[in-house]
């Protein structure tokens, strides 16, 4: 039988970062909760955050649970956490630059060549190009899950243009509004500078070829994205354009927005469009979404595109496996964070212990997400297994497995009460002139008993994340 | 051999479009092989943008119409000393790795006829016979004929069609030589075509194969030979469309229709072709 470790109780006493909670937990009825649960739902509505978070698909006009109970850090746990994400994020951008340079990683045998450049996100096209700072993932989000009070693991890097920020702001905005004693009885630190702290991050990696005030536009595919709210919020509160493809055009040297008061010069661009549709006339040629010509401006120092075009190189989940070398390669650091083991399915030694240990293991496809296609073995049926297994033969390249981690638990508001849930944590690290971090996060949790899939479409919801001054 | 080059691109459109944007790969390569002693292009009322050399290599320059238009000339003009280098693609400054292009795109997808077309490198004599074995076998399995084939034609189909045009017989080499895990790549220039020569072809297309201890070798399996004095290398890319000279869109309902004049001589020798 498993322990898992719950961030609230420990043996029964309650930890130190829930102590008010636990006050405000045995004084609140079942009729006050229901109420207040159906005014939260109401508000979400209202605001019509809705969208599926990690771009899982699935209904776009579904609301993902909100869980009223808060998920808790005390000040030094943060600060651990902090520098971990910081190097991670530093470590991840030396590596981007790196190989879109003189490749020393690869060089020196700390990766493998065929990993980097034999890889589909290595992008061609930004070989030798320095983007403006040297920065190309400007978001990193990182997935980490907690095992022990003091054990943190990261379960993978998100460079391009990882989503869900939204709902650490909402989810905060919401439990004020809704628990304003809370907020005066513990002292929690602010994440509503987030959105001034993204702005200047984008606006910090202006091209050399813009004089003044950078402008920053947000690039989004449209309404019909399923994080087009989270565009639109994220422009909005930032006090930037929410542009589409057609709004901007090339012309010269530089990139151009429409509008009434006639064409405007676009400095930075905060895309959420992959690589793939930004640009017919380098990538895909079908694609109506992106700016013909804007790689070209790029590439020439006119606009700067965040992510950097072919950042997603250093978030493939086989590269994952080698972040732990980068930080000692670049930053002659131990890591902070660690990363789960993971084994390659495609190398024979470790796809015959996989094959060996399978009702242990969850087993991911490498470029999957949303918590489709995956194994979790211990929470899967014998035939479940088996069926799993003949898939990993047929194609074993496509896989990695890692052991069933024992996801922390935090306490969750249940249809019974309240009982434990398992969680996980997305921090959303900013790299610019600088590297930063709000003292917050989207905390998922899966609200079904047992479950360890914290995936929106699989049955899981969001939780408000406090870090506590010191 | 000193080549002039007269190329012409003009683009109609049925309503007046609202502008116009290219990305050009018309600038010969730097590289032993040939020397350039002048060379324009001009785009009919274009604004020239930012002009750059990528990490392939090729110089890329963007270009912008203001609309309303309804016709574009792209011109290019330009003379080149070139020398045969046997294929070789010598002194050519570049930093993207040879292995980026092992990866297939969907033109250069290998099937089963290109897998056992690949086997003609089986017990070669090293890495450069097996490249020159590889070049013979597309040449001989696919036959030339313009017409059967069209720019979205893979590999796999030209040589189920057993004919094709340049640029199949590059995607069919391109794709066994990765499927062989050589690297290999797209190349687009210019051709000159003596009298005996196919004169369509004077915008040309062919491949280049990495070859360790000699870097890129072009092969083009269209005329059954190594690239020599009388090519002339513009670019070069994963697949056709990767390495294709002229990339653009226009902003406007108009439908598109274009025609292109190219003409490569020696010196004193007036020889066009349309």
């Amino acid at each position: 039988m498993t322990t898992y470790f719950n961030e609230m109780y420990d043996n029964g006493a309650v930890r130190a970062p829930y102590a008010r909670l636990e006050d405000w937990m045995r004084h609140m009825p079942a009729e006050l909760r229901q109420m207040k649960q159906a005014e939260a739902e109401t508000l979400f509505r209202r605001i019509g955050i809705t969208f599926a978070v990690y771009g899982e698909g699935g209904d776009p006009d579904r609301l993902i649970p909100f869980d009223m109970f808060p998920r808790v850090f005390t000040a030094p746990e943060w600060t651990r956490l902090e520098r971990g994400i910081k190097q991670r994020a530093r470590a991840l951008n030396m590596f981007l630059a790196d190989v879109y340079g003189r490749g020393e990683i690869v060089k020196a045998g700390r990766i493998p060549a065929r990993l980097v450049y034999e890889n589909e996100a290595y992008e061609k096209a930004v070989v030798g190009f320095v983007p403006p700072k040297g920065v190309y993932s400007h978001i990193v989000g990182i997935d980490l899950v907690r095992t022990g009070p003091d054990e943190f693991f990261v379960l993978e890097d998100n460079c391009r243009t990882p989503s869900g920020v939204s709902y650490m702001l909402e989810n905060r905005e919401i439990m004020m509004r809704m628990f304003p004693d809370l907020f005066r009885e513990n002292r929690i630190q602010p994440v509503d500078s987030y959105s001034e702290r993204l702005r200047r991050t984008l606006a910090s990696v202006a091209p050399a070829k813009c004089t003044g005030e950078p402008r920053v536009v947000l690039l989004t595919p449209g309404h019909f994205n399923s994080a087009y709210y989270e565009h639109s919020f994220l422009a909005d509160l930032m006090g930037v354009e929410l542009v589409e493809g057609q709004d901007l055009f090339v012309e010269g040297e530089f990139v151009w927005m429409r509008t009434t008061e006639g064409p405007k010069k676009v400095d930075v661009i905060y895309r959420r469009i992959d690589d793939a549709f930004i640009d017919p006339l380098c990538f895909r040629p079908d694609s109506m979404l992106g700016v013909p010509g804007l790689m070209d401006v790029y590439r020439s120092g006119g606009v700067a595109i965040c992510s950097a075009p072919g950042a997603g190189v250093a978030d493939d989940k086989a590269v994952y496996t080698f972040v732990p070398e980068m930080v000692r390669f670049y930053l002659g650091e131990e890591p902070i964070l660690n990363n789960v083991p993971t084994w390659q399915c495609g190398k024979s030694d470790d796809l015959k212990y996989v094959l060996d240990n399978l009702p242990e293991l969850v087993v991911k496809e490498v470029h999957g997400s949303g918590g489709y296609g995956m194994l979790v073995g211990p929470k899967s049926t014998k035939a479940e297994v088996e069926a799993f297994r003949l898939k990993i033969l047929d194609d074993p390249d496509n896989y990695i497995a890692q052991p069933t981690l024992a996801l922390s638990t935090t306490p969750t508001f249940v249809a019974e009460g309240i009982a434990p849930r398992h969680v996980d944590l997305r921090p959303y690290c900013l790299v610019g002139e600088s590297i930063d971090l709000v003292p917050g996060a989207l905390t998922r949790v899966a609200l079904k008993d047992g479950s360890l899939v914290v995936n929106s479409s699989q049955g899981g919801g969001v939780k408000d994340t406090w870090v506590l001054a010191e | 051999m000193r080549l002039t080059v007269d190329h012409v691109t003009c683009y109609r459109y049925a309503a007046p479009v609202r502008g116009v944007v290219q990305s050009h790969r018309l600038t010969p390569s730097v590289f032993e092989g040939q020397t350039v002693l002048d060379w324009k292009v001009t785009v009919s009322d274009g604004l020239q943008g930012g002009s750059f050399r990528d990490g392939a290599g090729d110089r890329i320059s963007a270009w912008s119409v203001i609309g309303p238009v309804s016709e574009i000339l792209v011109q290019v003009t330009g003379t080149v000393d070139t020398r045969d280098l046997a294929g070789v693609l010598r002194g050519h400054r570049e930093t993207v790795r040879p292995e980026v292009y092992l990866r297939d795109t969907l033109p250069t997808r290998v099937d089963t006829a290109l897998v056992d077309l690949s086997e003609a490198a089986e017990g070669a004599d090293g890495p450069l016979d097996a490249a020159h074995r590889l070049s013979a076998a597309v040449a001989e399995a696919i036959t030339y004929r313009p017409g059967v084939t069209e720019a979205h034609t893979t590999a796999a189909e030209a040589l189920g069609l057993g004919e094709g045009v340049c640029q199949d017989h590059a995607h069919a080499l391109i794709a066994i030589a990765r499927h062989r895990g050589m690297p290999a790549r797209y190349v687009s220039g210019y051709l000159f075509a003596d009298a005996g020569g196919k004169a369509h072809e004077a915008a040309h297309a062919w491949a280049e194969i990495w070859l360790p201890g000699l870097g890129w070798v072009g092969f083009d399996p269209a005329n059954a030979c190594c690239p020599d004095e009388r090519y002339i290398r513009l670019a070069s890319g994963f697949d056709a469309q990767d390495a294709a000279p002229i990339r653009g869109i226009a902003r406007g309902p108009g439908a598109e229709t274009m025609a292109v004049r190219v003409a490569v001589c020696t010196q004193g020798q007036q020889q066009e072709q349309q």
